[in-house]
């Protein structure tokens, strides 16, 4: 079995670089297509080449947990804190938002585009019974979805309360399909592509806004985690680079991201 | 001086199928030289019988015993089916095959194997898939596929059953010239004038028994059973 | 219908102009495919061989597992596989996990029990052909094996193949113990499943397309090693 495991990792083996990270993200941030700029700028800058893997936030956690990703870039603060507090990551650092927004048929059956908040907003939903389809997959947007539900002080889980357990693009497929309501980060809306008669109905509700922070795996749990490199990933994510192109990130004109870390901790 | 594999001893061997005795008791000794042909009515166990000696059966009762270790016995012995038992390689490599099984390099191998592909007339066939053959060149490939690592004892069942006379004259040739050479030949066969062109010997079997166990020429000319008479006669023996 | 044509439109422009990304993703998969493929054989052609002419108590037993085994679901795979790969694991301290080594260990184990089953039905025949003349010419188990295996190398052949067709289009596995990490995991199947989830069809398309152009060779390549075998040639 050894013989046949060596005979595996050489007809495999490649030659890994001693630079690279593995982070964990989210679907929502990777959906942004932020780090399609991000990621060459930190292999230029620093020479850390970042293996992105993409999961919900509950998987990210659970991947930190186990020490299989050397950091974790999340936005479920109740989670991330609670994910510290158990000794599995150092500290977080929060690094930049992004907001929530809701989307529905254009036709607008519950009249959505005319709440005054995202607490009216799933109130008009529920009262109407119209569509909605909920992520139902644990990850960081569900949990914000259900945490605004539960503030709206709403019954939801009708027939017309959809949990589909699929990531963002998935659910926003399955929405588009059935003309469904659904809150989506506003990246993952805007880059996607099938978005048939879906329109954006609702933001701005300062409750919307969606916090990501960097957690690097406490190498004192997990000695193999590359700590100095996960930290040296965090200088460059809080630095002036990382800010200018945070920032500069836009799709079809619009600000995707506002860069909120505090430098020079 | 190879240690000679025979006598081979024969005693009181029983084969039974489901319950059901397929052969024996016999006793049965196959001397150093000859050519022994077994006779007898269908289902009297002469394929049994054939098997048994060969080793491919499992004894209820009784045992044989060769005058070597049985590894080195096996070795040392060939068989040839009434369906030949064709490997799906050429011809060549048919041939080749039990050879290398006892380690032969393949140069030699070859060499000895387009001999053989000659002797029986398939040397224009070496390339071609053996399953393809037509039955006689199946059963001359399966014949000098068992006679080409040299065994010391050939048994063969019904060789000839459904061949032309052609290749049937073609096949006796070759065994007797195999026999001349040395090698023991025991044999099955339901042709009375192939017993009398071939036979040094006879071991006649009724029921899963030997009947009667003579030189060729008083066995053909002097039968001491009914049932051998009326076979030769050419009368139905039940 | 507009979103499929220009889906597939563009899908097959980036077949043709061998776009970059493309090519990565597909040499990648079939790296990653291959390899799974040839170990899976090495232990799953022998095994085969080995049930089909060894008599022993739980040989019908084994065989059942195995053929249960066939339809072993690739997600509860991957799970495992992660669970053993995963730094808490057992096997943590190999650093296995999100490589193509894990992804490969995962399809061994996929289609290890499929090329076993089609090896041991081809071998079985086989083996009754050939019984009486192996048992004559007094073989030993491994001359045995090694024979059955050499002539029944054409239907051993396609056992491997419909192996690697399984392998190639599975996804459920090699996302959870791969990562579908770019440049690095990335395969077809987990490229296919992302660009879906992002709504942009038309790379999913294109890798569509590689995906059912090397499920068509292989099975072209099936049909064909089925007619050499009864033409008995080769």
């Amino acid at each position: 079995m050894i013989r046949i495991l060596a005979c595996v990792l050489a007809l495999t083996g490649t030659t890994v670089s001693a630079q690279t990270l593995k982070v964990a993200v989210t679907t929502s941030f990777h959906n942004s297509g932020l780090s399609d700029i991000l990621l060459p700028a930190i292999a230029e800058d620093t020479g850390i080449e970042v293996q992105l893997l993409v999961v919900g936030t509950g998987q990210a956690l659970r991947l930190g947990e186990a020490g299989d990703v050397d950091a974790i870039l999340v936005h479920s603060r109740a989670s991330e804190e609670a994910f510290i507090a158990n000794g599995y990551g150092t500290h977080r650092r929060e690094i930049m938002y992004n907001d929530f927004v809701f989307v529905g048929p254009n036709a607008d059956p519950a009249a959505v585009a005319d709440a005054t908040s995202a607490a009216d907003a799933l109130t008009r939903i529920a009262q109407t019974e119209a569509i909605f389809v909920s992520r139902g997959d644990d990850s960081g947007t569900h949990k914000k979805e259900l945490s605004l539900w539960d503030a709206a002080d709403v019954a939801r889980g009708g027939d017309w309360y959809r949990p589909v357990g699929a990531g963002m693009g998935a659910a926003l497929n399955t929405a588009a399909g059935m003309d469904a309501y659904i809150i989506a980060d506003r990246a993952s809306w805007l880059n996607f592509g099938n978005k048939a008669d879906l329109d954006l109905l609702f933001a701005g509700d300062p409750v919307l806004f969606n916090q990501y922070a960097y957690i690097p795996v406490d190498p004192a749990l997990h000695p193999h985690v590359k700590n100095d490199v996960a930290l040296a990933l965090e200088d460059w994510l809080t630095g002036e680079h990382a800010a200018m192109l945070i920032n500069g990130y836009t799709i079809n004109g619009e600000t995707l991201f506002t860069f909120n870390a505090q430098t020079g901790s | 001086m190879v240690t000679p594999i025979l006598p081979l001893v024969m005693s009181g061997a029983v084969v039974k199928r489901r319950s059901k005795t397929l052969l024996g008791p016999v006793d049965l000794t196959i001397s150093q030289s000859g050519f022994t042909i077994i006779m007898g009515p269908n289902g009297a166990g002469k394929t049994t019988l054939l098997r048994s000696l060969h080793g491919l059966e499992r004894f209820a009762q009784g045992q044989q015993r060769w005058q070597v270790p049985l590894q080195e016995a096996r070795r040392r012995q060939g068989f040839v089916f009434q369906s030949p038992i064709m490997l799906r390689r050429s011809v060549l490599e048919n041939l080749i095959y039990p050879l290398r099984l006892r380690g032969t390099k393949r140069g030699r191998a070859t060499a000895l194997a387009r001999d053989w592909a000659q002797r029986v007339g398939l040397d224009d066939a070496l390339d071609h898939p053996a399953p393809q053959l037509s039955g006689g060149e199946k059963q001359k490939l399966a014949l000098a596929r068992a006679l080409i690592p040299q065994p010391d004892i050939v048994f063969l069942d019904e060789p000839c059953a459904n061949l032309d006379g052609r290749a049937t004259r073609e096949i006796e040739t070759i065994l007797q010239k195999a026999n001349a050479a040395g090698t023991r030949i025991v044999m099955a066969t339901h042709n009375i004038g192939q017993a009398k062109r071939l036979a040094t010997d006879v071991v006649f079997l009724l029921n899963g028994q030997i009947a009667e166990q003579s030189p060729a020429h008083a066995f053909f000319n002097t039968p001491q059973t009914p049932q051998a008479a009326a076979l030769l006669r050419g009368d139905i023996v039940e | 219908m507009g979103d499929i044509w220009e889906g597939i439109s563009a899908g097959f422009w980036l077949v043709v102009t061998l776009d970059p990304d493309l090519v990565e993703i597909t040499l990648m998969s079939l790296r990653v495919t291959v390899t799974a493929t040839i170990v899976a054989s090495c232990l799953a052609l022998p095994f085969g061989a080995w049930l089909a002419i060894r008599r022993f108590r739980y040989r019908r037993f084994v065989i059942a597992v195995l053929n249960a085994l066939m339809g072993l679901p690739p997600v509860v795979v991957g799970l495992i596989v992660y669970l053993m790969l995963s730094r808490s694991g057992p096997f943590g301290v190999l650093g296995l996990l999100f490589t193509p080594t894990a992804m490969i260990i995962a399809q061994v184990i996929i289609v290890t029990p499929l090329i076993a089953s089609i090896a041991h039905q081809a071998i079985r025949d086989i083996w009754a052909e050939y019984h009486d003349l192996l048992i004559s010419m007094s073989t030993s188990k491994w001359q045995r094996i090694l024979t059955l295996i050499w002539d029944g190398r054409r239907a051993l052949l396609t056992a491997a193949l419909a192996g690697f067709g399984r392998a190639i289009g599975e996804v459920g596995a090699i996302m959870i113990v791969g990562g579908n990490i770019d440049h690095a995991t990335r395969v077809l199947t987990t490229a296919i499943a992302l660009e879906t989830g992002k709504g942009d069809f038309s790379l999913a398309l294109g890798l569509g397309f590689v995906l059912i152009g090397l499920a068509v060779t292989v099975n072209i390549l099936i049909h064909a090693i089925g007619r050499t075998e009864r033409d008995g040639k080769w």
